[in-house]
């Protein structure tokens, strides 16, 4: 009896401890984070900072009622809807090619990582040398009889930004894919080789279910990365770019300058929401595919 | 039978080559802004201004027409020379003062930020409750938030701290990002127990167990977030120009990106010169990048 209590004890020490462990973060998370971003949803309800008048939801209308908001957040969710589920899917196609039996693939793979070692700003000057109006895609496009277009300076910017984002992030997904498929049983693709499985079958049937939490785990990580993209953006074009590069971080950086924290918390809140409504998808859908994997 | 059996494996072999050769194409591409940047750091100031000067003076101008206006995207120099390398090392110290800047903010947010990530980690991942994975769920949703999101946040706390235009503010926020909590939270939950329990057999305590166990084990990760969270930080170029109006603070990654504008004659030297610590952490670590990866299934993991 006394034995059990103490061990209880003991147990308990060690549930402390791990309590503690996390208090560091959580302490931090709070100050940095949290708190301040309490205090963000409070402005994004009062009319200024000096009056401090509630006014509801009135920061929200105006702002779904703001031309630079609703482009900027057409340009994001567009940018992001495309270049996310690209990257997705070709990493997985790279990753499903290399693991053919083909000579060099540790090379292959070393340079396909490459793009994560070189610094931004010099990546964005070469794709600047590329896609300048008088550039290198615009010669090679001329010397074709091709016709030419501006592509910083036009529509065609969002081709050049997946292009981008893609470029920097497939060597990474690759690899996560090609652990992932490593992963997958052998003696349950020879049992379906056996069974005379196809190989469309094979792969719908066997391994996207294997892969599906990889898949899940690119897909948010290709998220946090689409939002990065302003930073190649904002270097190539500056604070006002062409319309369909105007994206919500350019928004909010400019709201920032100009000091308007009414406009600019009610967008930082609507963001934060949107993201907690895909998080919240993300982990249903998780649910419904990756119960039976493990 | 025989013959045609031959006839698919021929078949497979030729698909083969293809598939080699795409994956050759590819990979050329993706390396090409790499080889050009290491190409161009070598040529004298005069040839980049006269390859790609065009891009940055304004066209409109008459004047300038003599300079030819198309871009020259050109690989090999007509003549190698160190002179950019020279001009950026040893005749001005302002590139190495930014470099300095650089790695002053970024190791300290690296470290210990994996610190913070190791013991948060090892606290979702042993005992967990209902409390611990709500938390873990906040910290996902922090972790997706663009940084224009957490600007106002950061602005604020740093101005009620005063640490505006100080290193700190940018520091401090860093240490508590949560994405290297959420990746090693996945590998510390895939621990078994019976090591744990093994350990505790032979007297462990917590400490430990998190010490001996935990941390050898997850190393290759660690080393792989550690990384990933490095890369991140020393290409930052928000935080600095929101939270550091002293340009002499400015990392690299920010002034690098007006050099672009001003100096292009040394932007590539420069470029190279920041790519070294990232080229020589892939050098030694690109195994744990690529076997590290044990965190990659799922959210909750």
């Amino acid at each position: 009896m006394k034995n059990k209590t103490r061990n209880q004890c003991g147990r308990r020490g060690e549930r402390v401890f791990s309590n503690i462990c996390v208090m560091p973060s959580l302490i931090g998370v709070m100050i940095f984070f949290f708190i301040p971003f309490c205090i963000v949803i409070y402005y994004s309800l009062i009319n200024n900072p000096v009056l401090k008048e509630f006014v509801g939801i009135e920061n929200y209308t105006k702002l779904f009622h703001n031309a630079a908001f609703t482009k900027a957040a057409k340009n994001t969710a567009f940018f992001s809807l495309v270049s996310v589920p690209l990257s997705v899917i070709l990493a997985l196609g790279l990753a499903m090619l290399l693991e053919r039996k083909i000579p060099g693939k540790s090379v292959f793979r070393t340079f396909f990582l490459s793009p994560l070692m070189v610094p931004t700003a010099s990546v964005v000057l070469v794709w600047q040398v590329l896609f300048h109006n008088h550039g290198t895609v615009n010669q090679i496009i001329e010397h074709f009889g091709g016709h030419t277009v501006d592509w910083l300076k036009s529509p065609y910017g969002q081709v050049v930004i997946i292009l981008m984002f893609l470029w920097k992030n497939l060597g990474y997904n690759m690899i996560l894919f090609m652990s992932a498929l490593c992963a997958i049983p052998r003696d349950i693709i020879e049992v379906a080789d056996l069974e005379g499985a196809s190989g469309w079958y094979k792969f719908v049937h066997i391994k996207l279910r294997y892969l599906s939490p990889t898949i899940l785990f690119v897909l948010i990580l290709s998220m946090i990365n689409s939002f990065k993209i302003f930073r190649e953006v904002y270097l190539l074009t500056g604070n006002y770019p062409q319309d369909k590069l105007y994206m919500l971080q350019h928004f909010m950086n400019n709201t920032f300058n100009s000091l308007d924290y009414q406009k600019l918390s009610a967008a930082a809140v609507l963001f934060a929401l949107i993201m907690i409504v895909i998080m919240a998808v993300l982990l249903i859908a998780e649910n419904i595919f990756g119960k039976d994997v493990e | 039978m025989k013959p045609k059996k031959i006839g698919v494996r021929e078949r497979r072999k030729v698909f083969n080559i293809f598939v080699f050769l795409f994956i050759l194409a590819a990979a050329v591409l993706f390396l090409f802004p790499t080889v050009l940047t290491i190409a161009n750091s070598f040529m004298t100031s005069n040839e980049i201004s006269a390859n790609y000067g065009s891009m940055f003076s304004n066209m409109t101008e008459e004047k300038k027409t003599f300079i030819s206006q198309n871009v020259n995207l050109k690989f090999i120099p007509d003549k190698v020379t160190f002179a950019q390398y020279k001009a950026v090392l040893v005749q001005n110290s302002d590139y190495l003062m930014k470099f300095w800047n650089s790695v002053i903010l970024t190791v300290p947010i690296t470290v210990f930020q994996m610190i913070v990530a190791i013991l948060t980690s090892y606290g979702f991942a042993r005992y967990p409750n209902k409390f611990k994975s709500i938390i873990f769920f906040a910290y996902i949703i922090l972790m997706i938030m663009p940084y224009q999101v957490t600007l106002v946040p950061n602005f604020l706390v740093a101005e009620k701290f005063n640490m505006l235009d100080t290193r700190r503010a940018i520091i401090l926020p860093a240490i508590f990002s949560p994405f290297s909590i959420f990746l090693l939270t996945k590998v510390m939950r895939r621990i078994p127990i019976s090591y744990v329990e093994a350990a505790k057999l032979d007297g462990a305590g917590e400490l430990k167990i998190l010490t001996k166990i935990y941390v050898p084990l997850c190393k290759g990760a660690i080393a792989s977030i550690a990384m990933l969270v490095f890369i991140d930080y020393w290409n930052m170029v928000e935080q600095p120009l929101v939270l550091m109006k002293d340009a002499a603070y400015h990392p690299l990654s920010v002034f690098l990106s007006q050099i672009n504008t001003g100096d292009i004659g040394l932007a590539f030297a420069v470029g190279v010169v920041y790519m070294i610590p990232t080229v020589l952490m892939f050098l030694y670590g690109e195994d744990y990048l690529i076997e590290g990866i044990t965190y990659s299934g799922g959210i909750k993991g």
